[in-house]
């Protein structure tokens, strides 16, 4: 087939378009931003344009693109798009336009560099979604860590150092294991191919081993507990726009880590440890969700939240052993299924919600909680989005936050009600927390002049809001087009799974 | 013939008046905002009722048709869709009625608020959820509805989001809601994994498969799977009906202003539980120890939670533990496995208990927002229509034959009496017992507001109550207590006509009737309606037999008490409080079931999510294994610096005991 290298397209385009906005200079800001966006735009554009020609009805990679790379290695250049992969790309250039409009006037320093960086990441996220090589996929994963490493670091808060060491050493940790077990991988298959790694069959003992250097490589990035604690720092010390790419996006790639490598390359041990990772996933809900209780700060509240909703992605990708043990196959796709949309969804809720806690912040420079209050009187507009995607943190019907969940509980009653009682709690932590966040910040007198002066959005911030509604809104009112895009790989490494390598 | 766009009409007009007066609030102004909204909900109800007729004397046939797929996963299947028969046509009817006569009520009561045209949002968009809760055909939409009238009830709870008692109360709401709903979920869960299917339909033809089977729940302990179901989702609509234990946030929604009370928290949102069990009936009969354990918590709360509204002196509470009272009747009936009697009392209660508080509106209007009734007094002289109205509302609310109460509460202890479930005799004394409790404190609430001394003054240099309630004196008013507009008194009439009548023309076909056809189902051996039906004999000698019943003489027995209290010997009411003590203490305190939830679950999880994060997160986690082995490294780094000292001759004695170290290896192991 020939057509377009659109994935190749996505990614060098971001990453070479980062070079005028850098030349742009740090005396042309106006410059920088305008060409930033522009480049976003187009990456957007070019994405959009593939949806036309993407078949949903097969599991198969499309858009394809396959060049020797290290040829001694038989490393390959190689990309390629399932529903998966393109829901993620999706959720990525999306964010990405949000992003660089919510940071128009809010980043005031070294605004080309800052513009630059974010392409240059947004081009190394894509080629994590699209790589088919697992050493192309590992050189994406540890690349984008560089440019997210210096967003903290340089336009983060007072505690951006100790923040973005932590993610930094934490992450490196991790892949360090996943590199280890891609060379075993590689010197059993002789090749990098994940499709191939994934056919590869392995015994139980090499099964283990390579599991659980995937898992906790992976899991660091989602991150599940208890390997979770760098991500409250950086959150609560990265920019605006670093922390919503971050909850957006990149927690995503662990997800999409698991779903690529650990699950398919090693089922059987997978489905051997299944219980833990269900057992970490719902300490992560529960746990986490008494600990985002009693939060002081908006983003670590937040922060807190992701990794309990992010317990729903793991909980659901790992009941389907339970299931599939249990011969309930409709149900193991349910709970696939909802595990994706949940990270689909989470991807827009957080990010929207470290938004508000953007544009909060841009006017009063603190993100304590009692240092707010009464914004329903003060900011009318700003208090009906936060409201609004408050309860689609809470997961309310209606919004996209609920769909996973619900699916997830669904499927994981059919495996165990106990675990699904456990799951549903966050019916009510989450409420809770949420809630009394919402409380304490939208209702209420303001505390003191400085709040009661606070101006309303503007027209960008409201753009912002408004798109990433849309978005919430969209996938919880209709569901199904986004469930179409992914079912056939769902479907397909639900199937897989179900088939011992040993 | 219902057409599918005459149905999207009725649920869309609403939510497309909630958008225009929401988003264009400032475009479309005042006038605009009630304009759009009415008309939004009246287009609702003329459709509705258009509906209803069509279903009942059109012979049109059951409509039952999706309108979109939701997600659809291998043979899972989520849809959007109508299910239209006489019990959700009669819920629509009553649903967009009220709704219609609060949204006209509310130009006159609201009319001087800043955020009027927020209000009449609100109330269309509630009224689009609760259409979409009674209308659906399945599972995941009832839970949409179920979920969004909650997010409405939490906003308009908090309405007065300034005060932090109501943006608390709004905030209880929703998350003691939640608790429930976490029971709802699983329920839905498990219907799923039993049945294989969300839509009624198809769950209900496989009801019957669920006999005889069980799930193991705790080990060695097998569960039938209709109790299984029926319990957890029993205990979504005791969040949403306010059933003993989850009944605890209605009482702190009386905090939201008072058209949303009697749309909401009485005559609509609250009776969704209701509403629910009757439409999953055909799971319930499966279920008699779930039958049981409704039967039970509603009987329980019919007669302990009007015992509080005896204590209270807030009108609007009053009205709540009424409310709390009477939906406990609703339970009840139907656990006695009386559907259509649930459904009746529902439906009367919507109107007379809509009135009531809309009337104690009308009189919190006059007082210059004040609600203590021993502020009151005398108020019959100052507004005659709210008086007689609310009268009707009273009486309709005791089961005073031939107001519409009394068909429907009737009919409820009856089939309560004749049922033979676990439990039954002990709810037969509660919802006996209730009709004493409720003529007493209907009548005392009459009593203190409308008859006896005025216990305000009039004082024109007094301030006006509204918000700032605090800095003027209570009993002071600035003007003369008067009759309330037109707008609030119309729907006081309107409602009043049912309240009225609604029983008497209703309880025949309703009840007697199989009115409600293959809506509602009951097994042959729980059928206590029919068995009543031998005795029914028409509207009139029903009617005039109630003084030969027992619940007639409770009932007078409690308004001759009260009225002797209240009206006649104002001081005995303290003495009695003294009397009891103990008793009215704990009554008082509402059984300390708020207290009790405070320190064990709020300060319970707060203390609870401190400890974790400063232990385990930061203690341990962060504190001992990340940071630790980061000074850990910096530990050992510092003593590995030692050796590089950087003098020569250390280095050169490390290399000399090298060399022997390796000279002496090779001589030991290069021997063996």
């Amino acid at each position: 087939m020939t057509h377009w290298p659109f994935l190749s397209l996505l990614i060098w385009m971001s990453i070479i378009g980062a070079a005028p906005v850098l030349l742009a200079g740090d005396r042309r800001p106006r410059l920088a931003r305008w060409l930033a966006l522009l480049v976003a735009l187009l990456i957007l554009a070019i994405n959009l344009a593939m949806l036309p020609g993407f078949n949903d009805t097969t599991a198969a990679m499309q858009f394809t693109e396959s060049h020797m790379w290290i040829r001694a290695l038989d490393v390959h250049y190689a990309l390629g798009v399932d529903g998966i992969a393109m829901a993620l790309i999706l959720l990525t250039t999306i964010t990405t336009v949000l992003v660089i409009i919510g940071a128009w006037e809010v980043i005031k320093t070294r605004v080309h560099q800052y513009m630059a960086a974010m392409l240059v990441l947004q081009g190394f996220m894509i080629g994590v979604f699209a790589a088919t090589d697992a050493l192309l996929f590992y050189v994406f994963f540890e690349a984008q860590l560089i440019p997210m490493f210096i967003i903290i670091g340089v336009w983060g808060g007072p505690r951006r150092v100790y923040a973005s060491l932590k993610f930094f050493l934490y992450t490196f940790l991790g892949s360090i294991f996943m590199l280890i077990g891609l060379i075993y991988l590689y010197s059993r298959a002789g090749t990098f191919d994940i499709a191939a790694l994934q056919a590869l069959p392995l015994g139980m003992d090499a099964q283990t081993w390579l599991f659980f250097a995937f898992l906790l490589a992976f899991a660091v990035k989602i991150p599940m507990v208890p390997v979770h604690t760098w991500l409250p720092d950086a959150h609560v010390e990265a920019p605006t726009g670093g922390s919503v790419v971050l909850a957006a996006v990149m927690l995503k790639i662990g997800a999409y880590g698991l779903i690529r490598f650990a699950l398919p390359v090693t089922p059987d041990a997978a489905q051997h440890y299944a219980w833990l990772v269900v057992g970490l996933s719902l300490i992560a809900v529960i746990y986490i969700g008494f600990v985002a209780l009693v939060q002081e700060d908006m983003k670590k509240l937040v922060a807190y939240s992701s990794i309990a909703h992010m317990g729903f992605v793991t909980l659901g990708l790992f009941i389907v052993f339970m299931l599939i043990r249990s011969q309930q196959g409709n149900a193991a796709e349910l709970g696939m299924q909802g595990a994706m949309v949940q990270m689909i969804s989470h991807g827009f809720v957080s990010g929207a919600l470290f938004s508000c806690i953007g544009v909060m912040y841009d006017r009063l420079h603190t993100r304590q909680i009692k240092d707010y209050g009464g914004l329903a009187r003060v900011m009318p507009w700003f208090a009906a989005f936060m409201v609004f995607f408050a309860m689609a943190n809470v997961g309310l019907p209606g919004t996209s936050g609920f769909v996973g969940e619900f699916m997830v509980i669904l499927a994981s009653f059919a495996a165990n009600p106990w675990l699904a009682l456990l799951a549903a709690f966050t019916l009510v932590i989450g409420a809770g927390y949420t809630l009394w966040l919402v409380k304490r910040v939208v209702w209420g007198e303001p505390p003191n002049a400085h709040v009661a002066a606070m101006p309303d959005v503007n027209a960008r911030e409201a753009l912002v809001m408004a798109v990433f509604a849309a978005f919430v809104l969209a996938i919880g009112i209709w569901p199904e087009p986004l469930v179409r895009m992914l079912d056939a790989p769902v479907s397909q490494l639900v199937q897989t799974l179900g088939h011992s390598k040993l | 013939m219902i057409s599918t766009s005459i149905l999207l009409a009725i649920v869309l007009a609403p939510l497309l008046g909630a958008l225009l007066a929401g988003l264009l609030r400032k475009q479309i102004g005042r006038v605009g905002a009630h304009s759009v909204t009415i008309l939004g909900v009246g287009i609702a109800c003329g459709l509705s009722l258009w509906v209803f007729w069509q279903l009942v004397w059109g012979g049109a046939a059951i409509y039952n048709h999706n309108i979109y797929t939701w997600f659809q996963i291998g043979s899972i299947g989520a849809h959007v869709g109508f299910q239209i028969d006489r019990l959700s046509a009669l819920m629509m009817v009553v649903v967009s009625f009220v709704s219609l006569m609060v949204h006209i009520y509310t130009v006159g009561y609201m009319a001087e608020d800043d955020g009027y045209q927020r209000f009449f949002s609100y109330i269309a968009l509630f009224t689009f959820f609760m259409l979409m809760l009674v209308m659906s055909n399945n599972f995941l939409q009832l839970f949409f509805g179920w979920e969004g009238v909650g997010l409405v009830s939490y906003l308009l709870i908090g309405f007065w989001y300034k005060k932090p008692s109501a943006s608390f109360a709004g905030m209880k709401a929703f998350v003691v809601n939640r608790v429930g709903d976490l029971g709802f979920v699983l329920g839905i869960a498990a219907v799923l994994y039993f049945l294989g299917s969300l839509s009624y339909s198809q769950v209900f033809a496989h009801a019957p498969s669920l006999v005889g089977r069980s799930i193991e729940i705790i080990p060695g302990h097998s569960w039938s799977a209709a109790t299984l179901i029926c319990i957890l989702l029993f205990i979504g609509a005791m969040g949403k009906s306010a059933q003993v234990p989850l009944h605890v946030w209605l009482p702190d929604s009386m905090e939201g202003p008072t058209p949303i009370s009697a749309l909401i928290h009485a005559a609509t949102m609250v009776t969704a539980g209701v509403f629910m069990v009757a439409r999953m009936s055909p799971l319930f009969e499966l279920s008699t120890t779930a039958l049981s354990m409704v039967l039970v918590i509603g009987a329980t709360g019919a007669f302990f939670l009007g015992l509080i509204g005896i204590t209270q002196w807030d009108i609007k509470r009053v009205i709540a533990y009424s409310t709390l009272s009477q939906l406990g009747y609703m339970m009840a009936a139907l656990g006695a496995s009386a559907y259509a009697a649930g459904i009746f009392h529902l439906m009367t209660h919507a109107f007379f208990k809509a009135l009531l508080f809309l009337g104690a509106g009308s009189v919190i209007m006059s007082m210059h927002h004040e609600q203590d009734m021993r502020y009151m007094g005398g108020l019959r002289r100052y507004m005659p229509i709210t008086y007689f109205t609310m009268w009707v509302g009273a009486l309709a609310l005791c089961g005073i034959p031939p107001f519409s109460g009394f068909y429907s509460k009737d009919a409820i202890i009856d089939a309560v009496g004749m049922s033979h479930i676990w439990g039954s005799s002990y709810a037969y004394w509660c919802v006996l017992l209730g009709v004493f409790v409720t003529a007493t404190y209907t009548f005392r609430m009459m009593y203190l507001t409308f008859h006896g001394k005025e216990h305000f003054r009039v004082d024109q240099h007094a301030g006006h109550g509204h918000d700032d309630d605090a800095h003027h004196e209570r009993g002071v008013l600035a003007h003369t207590p008067h009759e309330s507009p037109w707008v609030v008194t119309l729907p006081l009439v309107l409602l009043a006509i049912p309240s009225l009548l609604a029983g008497m023309f209703a309880v025949q076909p309703l009840l007697y009737g199989n009115f409600f056809g293959s809506a509602i189902f009951v097994l042959p051996a729980h059928n206590v309606l029919g068995e009543m039906a031998t005795h029914f004999h028409g509207v009139l000698p029903l009617t005039l037999h109630a003084v030969f019943t027992a619940p007639f003489w409770i009932a007078i027995a409690g308004i001759v008490v009260s009225s002797y209290v209240y009206l006649f010997n104002p001081g005995l009411a303290d003495t009695i409080k003294r009397a009891l003590g103990p008793i009215y203490r704990v009554i008082d305190n509402k059984f300390y079931f708020d207290e009790f939830y405070d320190a064990v679950f709020t300060r319970g999880s707060v203390a609870l999510g401190r400890t974790l994060w400063k232990r385990a997160d930061d203690g341990v986690i962060d504190g001992v294994v990340v940071n630790g082995s980061a000074s850990l490294v910096d530990r050992v780094a510092t003593r590995a610096r030692a050796l590089q000292s950087g003098l020569l001759y250390h280095y050169a004695f490390a290399m000399i005991l090298g060399l022997i170290l390796l000279l002496a290896g090779f001589v030991f192991v290069g021997r063996a």
